[in-house]
């Protein structure tokens, strides 16, 4: 058998360019996030919990701190985050630093797919040969998530929010772009079914030593606002449970409340419509808590 | 991804990339011991691979520009999703429709665009005129051409290997 040099045997000067593009890429992304204080992803696992309506009034809470945050929607087939936070249709510029996001009426700076499709109901395609997705449709969505974080002109943020799809393999995404991510908050219900999952993804985010790694309970009890009973929408505990058995601390319970999802679709988040509001009391809580865990971590 | 050449132990150079335009790629590699060539082909898919790291083999012929990947691999994109934030500079109205410096003699400042080559511009779907229109200011920088007209777009399009810019 011939003696044939390996990979790793062999220059990497080959002139392919292939290594060194990627470095400039992971360059160019690090240099952007370098001035942003805290990169917070907003996730689950599951789909269907509200982490797009916990992002953006979390967003709005924290911007009425008098903080500038910026909101990345990293879930690029089903964007809703701009027009969570009322912004859908915004034009972005285009500067040679790269793309101005827009911002939303409470100050936020938002990215999101949903500002670059021409038709609001076209799912997203890609220029794409016929067939074979399955081989290049991830990279190539990862690179375009590298780009909305990356190729935005945040500018000085405290805080960058990123609203993550449903799916461990999404956060796994967005761990393999932003390593040293500052906190993951996991958005759960109290429902069996979603600790079942949301448990997944703490585990992965604990063996990726992200900073902080916090638990957010939605769609807990409702409130009748005729007689004050208090009833449960799920049955079981399965956020309190996920928080004793993985040793997770729960940053927040955001009550049921109907004008949470209204408000929020409308563009105009319970935060800003309501703060007085159990769940926007919830929720600018948790804004506190992003903060000071932030803080202590810079001090 | 290496070549390498197992009559001369050499790692083959990069040496043409082509785009036939059907989704297929072909890069041809060198030996720079023997000059022995090979062709890479892929096929759409692999192409597409490649093309979702957003990186070119054979390496760059301009800087990558913001958002570049989603922009030329997004279908449906909308046309009028970015606004040029920055004033193209118009070139006067008896300035010279070219003004190519000698080699070396690039000049710091901005580069004016002729009313033709920008009437040529505003032909560009928005969705990546920006992007487009850096690719030439740069190019133009970078070669001292202090005006841009449709000559010198097309110069640029022949150096840079840009189809359909």
């Amino acid at each position: 058998m011939r003696n044939i040099r390996t990979y790793s045997e062999v220059s990497h000067e080959t002139e392919s360019g292939l290594l060194e593009q990627v470095v400039e890429q992971q360059r160019r992304l690090s240099e952007r996030l370098s001035h942003i204080r805290a990169v917070v992803a907003v996730a689950s696992g599951k789909g269907g919990v509200g982490k797009s309506a916990v992002t953006a009034n979390l967003a709005a809470a924290l911007a009425a701190r008098g903080l500038a945050v910026g909101a990345a929607d990293a879930d690029l087939n089903g964007p809703s985050l701009a027009r969570m936070l009322g912004v859908s249709g915004a034009r972005l510029a285009d500067r040679p630093d790269g793309v101005k996001p827009a911002q939303s009426p409470t100050g936020v700076q938002v990215m999101s797919m949903e500002f670059l499709q021409e038709e609001e109901d076209a799912p997203l395609r890609w220029r794409e040969p016929s067939m074979g997705g399955f081989i290049w449709q991830s990279t190539l969505e990862t690179g375009v998530l590298r780009e909305f974080l990356g190729d935005v002109e945040w500018g000085e943020l405290d805080v960058l929010l990123v609203d993550v799809p449903p799916g461990t393999d999404k956060i796994s995404r967005l761990l393999e772009l932003v390593p040293s991510l500052h906190q993951m908050l996991l958005v759960t219900t109290p429902s069996e079914t979603s600790r079942f999952v949301v448990a997944k993804s703490v585990r992965l985010a604990r063996e990726a030593e992200v900073g902080t790694v916090a638990l957010v309970a939605n769609m807990t009890g409702h409130t009748c606002p005729s007689c004050g009973h208090v009833s449960e929408l799920f049955a079981g505990d399965g956020a309190r449970r996920l928080q004793d058995e993985a040793d997770v601390p729960l940053w927040a319970d955001i009550p049921f409340d109907p004008r949470l999802g209204a408000d929020t679709d409308a563009g105009t988040p319970l935060v800003t419509t309501d703060p007085t509001a159990p769940a926007s009391r919830a929720l600018f809580a948790l804004a506190d808590r992003v903060a000071t865990q932030m803080e202590a971590r810079d001090s | 991804m290496k070549f390498l050449c197992l009559d001369c132990d050499d790692v083959m150079k990069f040496a043409e990339r082509q785009l036939p335009g059907d989704g297929t790629l072909a890069a041809v590699f060198t030996c720079g011991s023997c000059g022995r060539e090979m062709a890479m082909l892929t096929n759409p898919m692999e192409t597409q691979l490649v093309s979702g790291l957003g990186i070119q083999i054979g390496g760059r012929s301009v800087p990558s520009q913001a958002m570049e990947l989603t922009r030329t691999s997004m279908e449906g994109g909308r046309d009028d999703a970015f606004s040029l934030s920055e004033d193209i500079p118009r070139a006067p109205a008896d300035a010279p429709t070219s003004d190519v410096e000698p080699a070396g003699g690039s000049r710091p400042g901005r580069t004016a665009w002729s009313p033709e080559a920008l009437g040529r511009l505003e032909r560009v779907p928005s969705f990546v005129r920006g992007m487009v229109k850096r690719i030439y200011t740069d190019w133009a920088q970078q070669n001292g051409v202090s005006e841009i007209t449709p000559e010198i777009m097309d110069r640029a399009r022949t150096e840079l290997g840009l189809e359909g810019m």
